[in-house]
């Protein structure tokens, strides 16, 4: 044939023959996540499970009921946590209390199915190979959806099943008549879990766009936690200023729409449309892009680095590695310290005279001073928060291993404990360095008490380094069983968060590290836990780096 | 005979790097193709562009008679790849990957499969994760040479396989090329390529600067020639094509020792020069298949083969205008 040199026409889209090989990539996916999506539905629906049980054991006369949802709709910092209550049933307070976090749960879970069945196939070469076979240029974002879909259904089924069958109001508005699940009762439970799963498929498509436009997984997903992040600050914000969810900064942000369904409380089922129609939007465009890029690149394209330089030690190269998310986490700490900070001043708005209420609120973080116990349950959070930085920077040793890159380092004149060493200062000096950022954010917003704020981010750390000593024993003693480090700090985030309104017994919420530490700002400053905590980080951080001096490196 | 694979002029660059700039390739039907050049030559650029996962800048590539990218799905129901790293799935077991990759090429022989799990000692059964690199790379071998396709894309499938490995794998080209499949080889180990090629190309920074079957290649570059002349060798500097002469006079002035290199072509007028002197001895080398491709991956100029010159400088025009010769496109 005579071929001579022509312009490449613009890519077309030509029909179905995109999504070839949408079923078995598809069915890969599934058979891949075969534990995990389970362990994520199970694990959400597990929280919203508890929540619906002891809020049954805990108000079980309609007269609680409506004393706690009128005294936490009433002050505007709670609403700014939890977000306002709509129905005083057990129903409703179950949604109030589950759908911002089962929503931002389902987002996360979603978004880490989308980038690793798109973007980590690429940046592995599994795509290369995937896409020689009959597979279409668009089939596997479908593919990566299609599993992402499957888990929030499945979650939906799950949130609607539990909530259903133990939220029920015992003869209250919004519940069931006689033992049988009523219509109203199956209605709000639906809308629940259909607002959680619709949360989940709007971040799912965030994430399909994020992984079309950068060549990097992991940057991908740290994209879309941030404007999940992002969705939980407006919406913070927004209830801090509308008791009632009709903020418009509410109305911005994603888990904003899921609390304005309003679950049991006369269900409003057109804003359940409004997920779809930004996971249309949202589609459309990660499928344009996916049908008109290279395999493996992307519209960010790495640039050239320089020819000389480089990390000169494994410190260095460590340092190198994390530099980026240290920096990523650090800025979102700062901007959610200033949020959380200028949000403080109503703290004081709470609604005296109910001992419920303030003994919640107490249990939550605070003793002294609803200013000081508000301020103390945001440093709380941030210290929470900072614990899943901290697994995932120790579980960057890990990652190396895993992926074969810490061979040729270790092959070098480097030992084990030098070249962990790195990662491991990056991880605890790094939770030091976001919750002092944290704390500096809060004075930002607030514009007091700088040393008391500083000190009161800083008393979190022994037990963020507890979770991540954790971690360390793990990866040094149990390797395979190193990722179940974020079970840990999602443990010790759950009983954080919805531990208190649950009154759990006393045993099981000192299970957390975080349960021992002073309410500070507000509270005596108290050592001994702060000592204790510290030195048990230590001696499980010295058993986990013994561990991994002793055990086989694996390829 | 059609061509299986045809390129023209194809450019390819990623930011302000030219991957390829302005590569022809021609592979006919039924040919096993040897697909050579130096790391980062753009080998695999080429061949990602042929499977369309990327997308070309300018030029034209035909594959099968087919455009790579618009008819991506349609072509790769009729050709399997197999790459030189394949990662696996971690919780995915090898005899699943096979299967998966037989539904997604439209089909797998079963009674294949089944027997070349045997020859390739492959055990089916394990997980991903504990796979060695070697079996990695059986996993995608199996599962491209159980699949009935026409064309089999390779870029140097055969990276981490031991030696009693590599034998089967070569055997397994042979027999696709008995049933008429078209082969793509890209490798680095030579023995390979000259015990399975029909024809070889050979690029360098993204252009073909030769291509043909390897006794073409072989006849446009040099013999070593080595002779004992009873008298004193006269006029070889001189004649054309001639490179490295060296003559050395034996003790007692009892003739020449002549070492020399020449262009194949003018190896005649270099031999009539030598018998005017009387031979005593003569060896007449040709060059073995890596000095070959030393020399072409070695050269400076992309130009093409006539002006791979040597290291001294002289006269290298001879292989211009040599019978097979590619025609280099440069630009």
């Amino acid at each position: 044939m005579t071929a001579t040199a022509v312009a490449v026409p613009p890519a077309r889209t030509t029909g179905s023959r995109q999504l070839t090989g949408t079923g078995p990539l598809t069915r890969l996916a599934l058979r891949r996540d075969r534990i995990i999506i389970p362990v994520w539905v199970l694990v959400i629906g597990g929280s919203f499970l508890s929540v619906a049980q002891s809020f049954s054991a805990l108000y079980d006369t309609a007269a609680e009921r409506a004393e706690v949802a009128r005294s936490m709709t009433a002050n505007a910092s709670l609403r700014a946590l939890y977000g306002p209550v709509f129905s005083d049933s057990l129903g409703g307070l179950t949604t109030w209390r589950t759908v911002g976090f089962g929503a931002g749960l389902a987002a996360v879970m979603s978004l880490v199915v989308v980038v690793r069945h798109t973007r980590e196939e690429e940046e592995t070469g599994r795509q290369e190979m995937l896409s020689s076979a009959m597979v279409g240029r668009r089939a596997p974002l479908t593919g990566a959806l299609l599993a992402a879909l499957t888990a929030n259904a499945a979650l939906a089924v799950v949130i609607t099943a539990v909530v259903a069958v133990y939220a029920r109001t015992p003869g209250g508005s919004g519940g069931t008549t006689g033992s049988g699940i009523g219509g109203g009762q199956l209605a709000g439970a639906a809308a629940l879990g259909l607002a959680t799963a619709g949360v989940g498929m709007l971040f799912a498509c965030t994430a399909a766009i994020a992984a079309q436009i950068t060549e990097n997984a992991r940057l991908a997903k740290g994209m879309t936690a941030a404007v999940v992040g992002a969705a939980y600050v407006l919406k913070a914000a927004g209830d801090a200023s509308a008791d009632d969810g009709s903020s418009v900064l509410t109305w911005l942000s994603p888990l904003g729409w899921a609390e304005n369904v309003r679950a049991f409380a006369d269900e409003r089922w057109w804003v359940l449309l409004i997920p779809p129609a930004a996971i249309a939007v949202q589609a459309v465009i990660a499928y344009t892009l996916a049908g008109r890029r290279d395999i493996g690149m992307s519209f960010l394209p790495a640039r050239p680095g320089p020819a000389h330089g480089g990390p000169g030690t494994a410190g260095a190269l460590a340092w190198r590695l994390q530099r980026g998310g240290v920096l990523g986490w650090g800025a979102g700490f700062v901007t959610a310290g200033v949020i959380f900070g200028s949000l403080t001043d109503g703290a004081a708005d709470l609604v005296g005279g109910n001992e419920q209420t303030r003994e919640i609120f107490e249990r939550m973080g605070g003793r002294q001073g609803l200013t000081d116990s508000f301020l103390a349950a945001m440093t709380g959070m941030l210290g929470m928060i900072a614990a899943l930085y901290v697994v995932s920077s120790v579980l960057r040793l890990y990652g190396e291993e895993t992926a074969g890159r810490a061979e040729p380092v270790l092959a070098g004149a480097v030992g084990r404990l030098r070249w962990a060493a790195g990662h491991l200062l990056i991880a605890f000096g790094g939770a030091a360095l976001i919750m002092l950022l944290g704390g500096l954010g809060l004075f930002l917003g607030h514009g007091h008490d700088l040393p008391g704020l500083l000190g009161a981010s800083l008393v979190q750390l022994p037990a963020i380094w507890v979770l991540g000593a954790l971690v360390v024993l793990l990866y040094g003693v149990l390797p395979r069983a190193a990722v179940a480090g974020w079970a840990l700090a999602g443990l010790a985030l759950a009983l954080g968060w919805i531990g208190p309104a649950l009154d759990l017994p006393r045993p099981l919420m000192n299970l957390s590290p975080f349960g021992h530490l002073p309410k500070l700002p507000g509270a005596e400053m108290s050592w001994p836990p702060v000592l204790i905590l510290t030195a048990l980080a230590a001696a499980l951080l010295a058993a986990g780096l013994a561990g991994l001096r002793r055990r086989d490196m694996s390829a | 005979m059609t061509k299986a694979i045809s390129v023209a002029g194809l450019h390819k660059s990623f930011g302000r790097t030219h991957a390829l700039d302005g590569l022809d390739l021609a592979v006919e039907t039924g040919e096993v193709h040897g697909f050579l050049g130096p790391n980062g030559a753009g080998k695999s650029t080429t061949i990602r562009v042929l499977l369309g996962l990327l997308r070309p800048d300018s030029g034209a590539a035909r594959l099968l008679g087919r455009d790579p990218w618009q008819d991506a799905v349609e072509l790769h129901r009729r050709l399997a790849y197999v790459p030189g790293d394949v990662t696996l799935w971690r919780n995915l077991s090898g005899g699943e990957v096979i299967d998966l990759y037989g539904r997604l090429r439209g089909g797998l022989d079963p009674a294949r499969r089944a027997e070349l799990i045997e020859r390739f000692e492959l055990d089916p059964t394990k997980k991903g994760r504990t796979y060695s690199k070697g079996n990695r790379q059986k996993v995608a071998l199996v599962a491209a040479f159980a699949a009935d396709v026409d064309l089999l894309i390779l870029d140097e499938p055969t990276s981490g396989l031991d030696p009693l490995m590599e034998e089967v794998f070569q055997r397994c080209v042979e027999e696709e090329r008995e049933r008429g499949t078209t082969v793509l080889l890209s490798s680095h180990v030579l023995s390979e390529v000259e015990a399975l090629c029909d024809r070889v190309s050979i690029i360098r920074k993204g252009v073909t600067v030769e291509s043909g079957s390897l006794s073409e290649l072989r006849h446009l570059t040099r013999m070593s020639v080595s002779a004992e002349l009873v008298g004193a060798p006269g006029g070889l500097a001189r004649l054309p094509g001639v490179h490295d002469l060296d003559i050395q006079p034996f003790e007692g002035g009892r003739g020449h020792r002549v070492r020399l290199q020449v262009d194949t072509d003018r190896l005649d007028a270099v031999l009539r020069s030598l018998s005017e002197s009387r031979i005593r001895s003569l060896t007449c080398t040709p060059p073995t298949l890596e000095e070959l491709f030393l020399r072409h991956y070695a050269a400076d100029d992309p130009g093409g083969a006539g002006a791979a010159a040597p290291a001294d400088g002289t006269d290298a025009s001879g292989a211009d205008g040599a019978p097979g010769a590619a025609a280099a496109v440069s630009r």
